[in-house]
């Protein structure tokens, strides 16, 4: 078949298929590029550049370059790794997060990164940001202190769930995830079955009365680094 | 040549971090093999009284005297560790960082719902270390060396960030030990 090609990935050669990513071919091999803001039931956007990945000397975030043949790509380097570091610090220190008593710590994507590159404290300034908390919804809260803008709960309630529920509002350090209701999230069509209620990577869209469920020590990242699934299972 | 000293302290913390310290259970017989411990709210010895080799610091700063014992513990340890979330990264405390001071202690002293308070006083003994605006992270005041996050840290990561330490080992905590809850 005229599809398949051949990609190299940190000296590894590996087969992808064109119209693929990057990131997708990676995960197929079994190898884990971190991303936060990609989702595999999602249009990616490439908007968080956690995924950023060397490809013939320049970086691209990964999630959204398709595979090219003969490319060379760089993935686990010391470069990288720091960059990545530098992506995940801004993200604490310009949101509150206090893992101590949030409800997603444990199956967090963001917490779970920051502990895969070993991070023990970000080393940036902390911010402290004056943020809301959107109790609203009779099953939902909404707490914008430990949002990131990665838009996934945009683009689930747009693509699985056809609805339009959030939407990214404001520039720069303002921008926060706005919803399409009178007010408040209560307002709104969302129901608590939606995709979208499940596909925040944070612990910012948060059902309620179901926190703190899974025991310490037995939560999705507590005894294993995130992508530890993906480098176990090659799928292709 | 004695033993390397350790110096420890609780600043803007809950002494959570503390009692987790004592979790490290009968392995604190073979730390007191290895060290002395010099000022700490464990021997409750009040300054630092000769060059420390480790100085542990829970809790940020909220106030004045804080940031004098954290001065303090830079000053005389060679090596200086913010373990918990409090020291790492300010933690519960800094609750209070986007609501202005003056609103706090309205808060505290006057309107709370379950203050009397008939004269309408707020504490103002010299006394009584004044409050910063803000609640900081132990490195965004003095240079800190090794950060052992967690609220509190295991027992097993304070041991074995200390065993590396003072066995000249590099502090590498194992995946399950790395945690901010
Ligand atoms: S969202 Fe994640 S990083 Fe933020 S407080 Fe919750 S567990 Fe911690
Ligand atoms: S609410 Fe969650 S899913 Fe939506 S942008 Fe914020 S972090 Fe992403
Ligand atoms: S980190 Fe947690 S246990 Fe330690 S002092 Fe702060 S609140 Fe207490
Ligand atoms: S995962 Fe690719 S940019 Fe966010």
């Amino acid at each position: 078949m005229s599809d398949k090609i051949k990609i190299t990935i940190d000296g590894k050669a590996i087969e992808a298929e064109l119209g693929q990513t990057i990131l997708e071919a990676a995960d197929a091999a079994g190898i884990y590029i971190p991303r936060l803001c990609a989702h595999k039931d999602l249009l990616p956007i490439g908007s968080c550049r956690v995924c950023t990945v060397i490809v013939d000397g320049r970086p691209q975030a990964s999630c959204v370059k398709p595979v090219m043949d003969g490319m060379v790509i760089e993935n686990d380097t010391e470069e990288l790794l720091q960059h990545r570091r530098n992506i995940i610090d801004m993200m604490f220190v310009e949101g509150n997060h206090f893992c101590m008593f949030c409800e997603k710590s444990g199956n967090c994507e963001l917490q779970a990164l920051a502990y895969r590159f070993g991070i023990t404290a970000p080393q940036y300034p902390f911010q402290f940001p004056e943020k809301d908390v959107d109790a609203s919804h009779p099953d939902i809260l909404l707490d914008h202190n430990r949002c990131i803008m990665c838009a996934r709960c945009v683009r689930a309630s747009q693509e699985l769930d056809g609805k339009n529920v959030f939407q990214s509002i404001g520039r720069g350090f303002d921008r926060k995830i706005g919803v399409n209701g009178e007010k408040a999230l209560g307002d709104t069509d969302m129901d608590v079955n939606d995709k979208a209620a499940d596909i925040c990577p944070v612990g910012c869209i948060i059902k309620k009365r179901v926190g703190f469920e899974t025991p310490y020590g037995e939560r999705l990242y507590d005894k294993e680094p995130i992508g530890s699934d993906i480098e176990k299972g090659a799928t292709a | 040549m004695g033993k390397p000293r350790v110096a420890t302290t609780s600043l803007a913390g809950c002494f959570g971090c503390h009692m987790s310290f004592l979790d490290i259970d009968e392995r604190i017989l073979d730390l007191i093999e290895l060290v002395d411990f010099d000022r700490s709210p464990i021997d409750d010895i009040k300054h630092i009284s000769q060059r420390c080799a480790i100085g542990l610091v829970e809790g940020g700063c909220c106030n004045e005297e804080n940031v004098h014992v954290l001065y303090e513990f830079r000053e005389n340890c060679d090596i200086l560790i913010s373990f918990g979330d409090c020291a790492t990264m300010g933690g519960i405390p800094t609750l209070r960082n986007n609501i202005p001071l003056k609103e706090c202690i309205d808060e505290a002293y006057r309107d709370g719902v379950t203050v009397y308070n008939p004269k309408n006083i707020v504490p103002q003994d010299p006394e009584i270390p004044l409050l910063l605006d803000k609640v900081y992270p132990c490195h965004e005041v003095v240079k800190i060396d090794y950060f052992l996050p967690g609220c509190p840290p295991s027992a097993d990561c304070l041991w074995a960030a200390l065993t590396a330490l003072l066995t000249d080992k590099p502090v590498e905590l194992p995946y399950e030990l790395l945690k901010y809850d």
